[in-house]
Formats: C-alpha cells, sequence, structure tokens
C-alpha cells in the first residue's frame, strides 16, 4: 500500500521523476527466534536522487543501520530480507548472490561506518590500503592506482598526501582517520555512500569539517548520500531530505527544512522538542515518556501509540499510512481521518 | 577554608600522568621520563545549589578534574576543598558515570545496587529500614519499588543511568559529580534524564558539577561554564554571557560548530585543524595553531588566565590586548 502513495506523490507532483539512484521499497529485515520471527526492519521505503543526501534519522534500535546494512548486503545471518526490494540505478540488488553483490559493494554503493580506526586495517599503510580497493574495482596499473591514492588523499583534505600515503592509521587523528575512510569509499566513484554515523566518534569541531566535506563531495560527484545518524542536528545541517524511523518503520518523510520547522508526528516533535535549544532558555525539555518498543515486543496499531499524548481509541488497533500532508509525509491518524 | 556558599572550590588543581617508557627501555635506550599534564593549574568555584559545567573535546581533561573532584585520583598539585555543610560536616560528593552499562554490576540487583552506599555508610539501622530507603530512592528516579529485584539487564540506557543516579543519591550527597550522564542515551532518554536532574536539584537542593561536550545540554542544565582545552580553563562565564558574547576564540570556535536545528543548512564556518596530542602540547598558548588571532606572542607566551568582569575570566593575549 506504501508503494501506491509513494508513486501516486510523484504524479501528483507533476515534476519530472529522474530515476532515483536508490530506491527501497517496503523492506522488511527478519530475524528468526527460537519460537516466533522478529522484524528489526517492518515496512521502510524511499528513494533517494543524484546529488542528494536522505539523513536517515531514529533512536537505537529504530532499525536505521539495519536499512543500510541491507542496501550493501551485508545483514549478518539469520538477519534477512524476507519482503521489499532494493533497486541501485533500477536493477535489482537485494536478491543477488554474494558474488555479485561483492562487485557491486565498493564500486557501486561506499560505505563509511562509525569507527574509522576499526574501519581500516592496522597494518598496511593507507597507501597500501587505498591502492587495494582501487585496483579490485578499475583496471589501473599499480602506479596508476597509487597516483590515484594520492589524488583521493587530497582531494579529502589531508595536507601533504605524497607522504601521509605511507603511514599507517594509527599515526592519523581521529578526523583525519574519518577523510580516509571517505576516501576509501570515494575509490571507485561510487554512485551511492552509505554513510552510518560518520561523525559520532569524532569532536564536535571536527565533525563540522567532515560534514561539510561529505556536502562538498556529495555536490561535486553527484553521488547519492545516505547519511544514518541518531543527531537531528547533523541532519538539519547536512541533510536535503529526513526520513524519521520509529520501531522498524517510516513514521515521517520530507524536506529538511519542512521537518525542522513543523513536524507533524507526534514523535518527531517529540524528538525536537526533547534537544535543549540553543537560542534562549526553557525550564523544562518536552519529554516523550517511556522507550522505543524492543523489535519483539511493538504494540499493536501505531507503533508510538503508549508514548504519544494524542493517542486515540484508532492508534491502539489499526496502523497509520503514511499520507501527504503539506510537502512532507507522515504516519499518523491525526492527518487521516482522526485518532478515533 | 572556603566560605559558606562556596560548595567546592578547586586551586591550581593539576595532574600529571606517567607515561614512561618501561624502565629496562629507559635504561637500555636511554629514554627519559615522560610526564603527561592532563589537568595543568586550573581554579574554579562552584556555589552552593548551583551547577557549573565543564566542557571541551575529547583529551581536555575535563573527565580528570571530575575524578580528581570525588578522589578516584590523588592530584599532582593544588586543592581540593568542600565547603561545610549545615551540621558542619564536610559535604558528601557522589559521582553518576557515563556509561551505564558498565557502571552496574551485572551480577548484582538492582536493590542490592542502590543498597549498598546506604549499608557502606551507615546511613540506616536494620534491614527493614533499608529496603524501605530503596524503595524510595527508586520511586524518586522514576523507577518502580518491584524493579528493585530485577538485574541491570532487564532495564533499557536511560532505566539504567535511573539506577546510578538512585544509587549516588543513596549515599545522601549533596554535591553530586555528574561525568556525561547522558552521552550514551538517545535524544528523547537525554531529555527524560536532564528533566529528572533538575527536578532532583530543586526537591534535594543539591549542587552539580557537570561534565560534557554537549554545549546545547550544558546551557541547558548550567549556571556557569567553564570551556577547557588542552587541560586548561580558556574561559570561565555565566552560561548567557557565554552564550551570547563569547571571548575566547576556542569557545567562538566551539559554539560556531555546533549544529543549530532553528537554521538548517547554515554554513558552518569548518575550522581547519584539530586538538593536538596532550603529550606533546604547542607552545605558548596552547590554541595558537589553530587560531585566527594568534601572533608572535602567544606563540611564545603562555596566557594566565585574566578577569575581565562581570564574573568573567578569559585565557587569551588577544582579548587581553584588545586584539579581538
Amino acid at each position: 500500500m506504501l508503494m501506491q502513495v509513494d508513486r501516486q506523490s510523484a504524479v501528483w507532483s507533476g515534476m519530472p521523476v529522474a530515476e532515483p539512484v536508490l530506491e527501497v521499497r517496503g523492506l522488511r529485515i527478519s530475524f528468526p527466534t527460537r519460537h516466533d520471527t522478529v522484524n528489526a526492519v517492518s515496512d521502510v521505503s524511499f528513494s533517494i536522487r543524484k546529488g542528494e543526501i536522505l539523513g536517515v534519522v531514529g533512536e537505537s534500535g529504530a532499525g536505521k543501520s539495519m536499512t543500510g546494512l541491507a542496501t550493501l548486503g551485508l545483514l549478518e545471518p539469520p538477519g534477512h530480507i524476507s519482503a521489499g526490494q532494493i533497486f541501485l540505478g533500477g536493477q535489482r540488488i537485494d536478491n543477488l548472490p554474494d558474488r555479485q553483490m561483492e562487485k557491486i559493494r565498493g564500486r557501486r554503493i561506499g560505505a563509511i561506518f562509525q569507527d574509522p580506526l576499526t574501519s581500516l586495517h592496522p597494518l598496511f599503510t593507507v597507501g597500501a590500503q587505498l591502492v587495494e580497493t582501487i585496483r579490485l574495482h578499475l583496471r589501473l596499473t599499480r602506479a596508476q592506482a597509487k597516483r590515484r591514492a594520492v589524488d583521493l588523499l587530497k582531494e579529502v583534505g589531508i595536507p601533504a598526501p605524497e607522504d601521509r600515503v605511507n603511514d599507517y592509521p594509527h599515526q592519523f587523528s581521529g578526523g583525519m582517520r574519518q577523510r580516509v575512510v571517505i576516501a576509501l569509499a570515494l575509490a571507485a566513484e561510487p554512485e551511492l555512500i552509505i554513510a552510518d554515523e560518520p561523525t559520532t566518534a569524532l569532536d564536535v569541531s571536527v565533525q563540522a569539517q567532515i560534514m561539510a566535506l561529505l556536502r562538498r563531495l556529495c555536490d561535486d560527484r553527484g553521488a547519492a548520500v545516505m547519511l544514518v545518524t541518531h543527531d537531528m542536528g547533523v541532519i538539519a545541517e547536512t541533510a536535503d531530505r529526513v526520513a524519521v524511523l520509529y520501531a522498524g518503520r517510516v513514521i515521517e518523510i520530507g524536506s529538511v527544512e519542512e521537518i525542522t520547522r513543523a513536524p507533524k508526528h507526534p514523535y518527531t516533535s517529540g524528538l525536537m522538542g526533547s534537544i535543549p535549544p540553543l537560542q534562549g532558555r526553557v525550564p523544562r525539555l518536552m519529554q516523550i515518556d517511556g522507550a522505543m518498543p524492543r523489535p519483539d515486543a511493538i504494540p499493536a496499531g501505531c507503533p508510538f501509540n503508549p508514548r504519544c499524548a494524542k493517542a486515540g481509541p484508532r492508534c491502539l488497533s489499526d496502523l497509520p499510512p503514511l499520507v501527504e500532508i503539506a510537502g512532507t509525509r507522515a504516519a499518523c491518524w491525526l492527518y487521516s481521518g482522526g485518532v478515533n | 577554608m572556603a566560605s559558606l556558599d562556596v560548595a567546592l572550590s578547586v586551586k591550581g588543581l593539576t595532574k600529571k600522568f606517567d607515561i614512561s617508557a618501561p624502565f629496562l627501555n629507559r635504561i637500555v635506550e636511554r629514554k627519559p621520563k615522560r610526564y603527561l599534564c592532563a589537568v595543568d593549574d586550573i581554579s574554579f568555584e562552584v556555589p552552593k545549589g548551583g551547577c557549573v559545567s565543564l566542557v571541551g573535546e575529547s583529551g581536555c581533561g575535563k573527565s580528570t578534574v571530575a575524578r580528581l573532584v570525588v578522589g578516584l585520583y590523588a592530584p599532582t598539585g593544588g586543592a581540593v576543598e568542600f565547603g561545610d555543610h549545615r551540621d558542619g560536616n564536610a559535604l558528601s560528593v557522589q559521582m553518576i558515570f557515563q556509561d551505564p552499562y558498565s557502571s552496574l554490576n551485572p551480577r548484582w540487583r538492582v536493590r542490592d545496587i542502590v543498597a549498598e552506599p546506604i549499608r557502606e555508610l551507615n546511613l540506616r539501622e536494620g534491614e527493614a529500614a533499608i529496603n524501605a530507603r530503596v524503595d524510595e530512592l527508586l520511586r524518586v528516579v522514576g523507577l518502580s519499588p518491584k524493579d528493585g529485584t530485577k538485574f541491570p539487564h532487564e532495564f533499557s540506557g536511560g532505566q539504567r543511568q535511573r539506577i546510578s543516579i538512585a544509587r549516588a543519591l543513596g549515599g545522601e550527597p549533596t554535591f553530586l559529580v555528574c561525568d556525561e550522564p547522558t552521552s550514551a542515551l538517545d535524544v528523547s532518554v537525554q531529555a527524560q534524564i536532564l528533566n529528572l536532574m533538575r527536578d532532583l536539584q530543586d526537591k534535594l537542593g543539591l549542587t552539580y558539577l557537570f561534565i560534557s561536550h554537549d554545549l546545547s545540554v550544558v546551557r541547558h542544565m548550567s549556571d556557569r561554564i567553564a570551556v577547557m582545552y588542552l587541560g586548561r580553563i580558556v574561559e570561565d562565564a555565566p552560561t548567557e554571557a557565554l552564550f551570547d558574547e563569547p571571548l575566547h576564540p576556542y569557545t567562538r570556535l566551539l559554539l560556531d560548530t555546533i549544529p543549530n536545528l532553528e537554521a538548517p543548512k547554515r554554513a558552518r564556518d569548518a575550522a581547519a585543524g584539530e586538538v593536538p596530542s596532550p603529550i606533546d602540547p604547542p607552545s605558548g598558548c596552547t590554541f595558537h595553531p589553530r587560531c585566527p588571532l594568534a601572533n608572535a606572542r602567544c606563540k611564545a607566551e603562555r596566557p594566565a588566565i585574566l578577569s575581565v568582569g562581570d564574573g568573567r575570566r578569559v585565557a587569551c593575549h588577544a582579548v587581553e590586548e584588545g586584539r579581538g
């Protein structure tokens, strides 16, 4: 049903619809347990166009990292995609065998993970790691690959790249290391970059530099970026559109301006209200009581209903559809027929 | 002795860590002894019933100050003095740790965890009184007395942080040192914990020393903020004054780099450089390699922290000379 809404809205807006780089439709990720099956992601649909940054935001356990891993084909068994499709440039990739997925990963999809120290091999120089990645995906000689490695390090803003290319990861600081990881992700000029909490392990002043770099690379190269983070501030500053995830579902999706200015879903507005404001002081923060339900105990109806101040009888029984409201789409009965 | 209104007074506090090579290497390779100066001659005061925050990036020494204040480390130099309690006893101090996953013993039931400081300090006589006190503490932090029989793994991160707050309150402290109490939590849960800490402050008249790297959290919680950089306090001012008019170039950099929800897609000043290693800090003012206002004097001479009026202190040559 969600898919239909998706297509309809594209037709309604009357805009020339370019083929999105990434399209995820009705994704469900399941983990079989001894008695039962648990869905870490229940129903997630979105698309990312060329040169666009989509922020995927949510609290821990919302399924945002799972969505990124599923796109990369890196779900740890027994986790698997049990419904839905993932399209990369029009080609379906969620059902490809591992051998073919290996060629897509790194070549067409680049990945940046949270901790730059564990994403790099400590016993090889960053140059060796870059050359390996470049030669795996592109037909270049060793010398050409090395030149390209230096160019990449320069592009991500590492000073004296000719010398630093021979250094080991421990010789770089945290921010510089994350730049190396970004260079690795860019090595084969991928169409899509998946950045999973790329700045969480970094200090704020370095975080600003890395986000500016990601934005610039996205603009220059026209890559599509899926930015997975829990930090609404990072999203507000870097992303073009935002998808808010809650308990494995997209509950609101729309442009950054619209969602930060006037969030529609009670969870999104609660999330925005619980961030201490920078302008002016508030005596008390807006508070969402309780915590996100665990994947094996998601309540019936709207998954947010136990924490929602506006919940009515309908929210307890029926799952709200994602509907268009003034520029964004939200899944809440308040906007589709009332809570009663 | 500190005055009656001052809960904590820190004077010239210094902590050096020995990071020398092992003894044999020093002898064979003739390596000298090396020290890391984590906290370098800092002074500040926390008024009773107030909340003073220490902010800074990783490696600036803020957590070391927290540990020095509660006595987990012995200072290399300087003094930590606590003000008097109403009955003349020194203030009692407790600490809330950053990671609620590693600060609770996984093999103990919550009831025993919360009761430990009560038993240890002999604050209640008899098992019944201790149990009643534990129930009361669990209720104060928003848990149910029934939760006492569970183990820590049965709780979410936010609830675990509530348990560690209950445990800290068990020692009947008047002074709480909070080392990044919400940085391991999700934002909606962070709001719950910050609201709880505010309520407890009003109800129990607690004094907080709050350590955080998150400026928006710090602004929400504190009356006064001290900004630290590489082991020293570079600016110390009342919260509103600091946010309205930051004086030190490092404070300005920090304020520029925090994402602002009210102005999405603002072009952030992506300041160059990172915090240098505290093992081998730059000469003079340690901020000079990243500072837009630095000149020859900044490279050579270390600025002292000077009072600039309105209860503010700044350690910067540029501010002192009016170059800023």
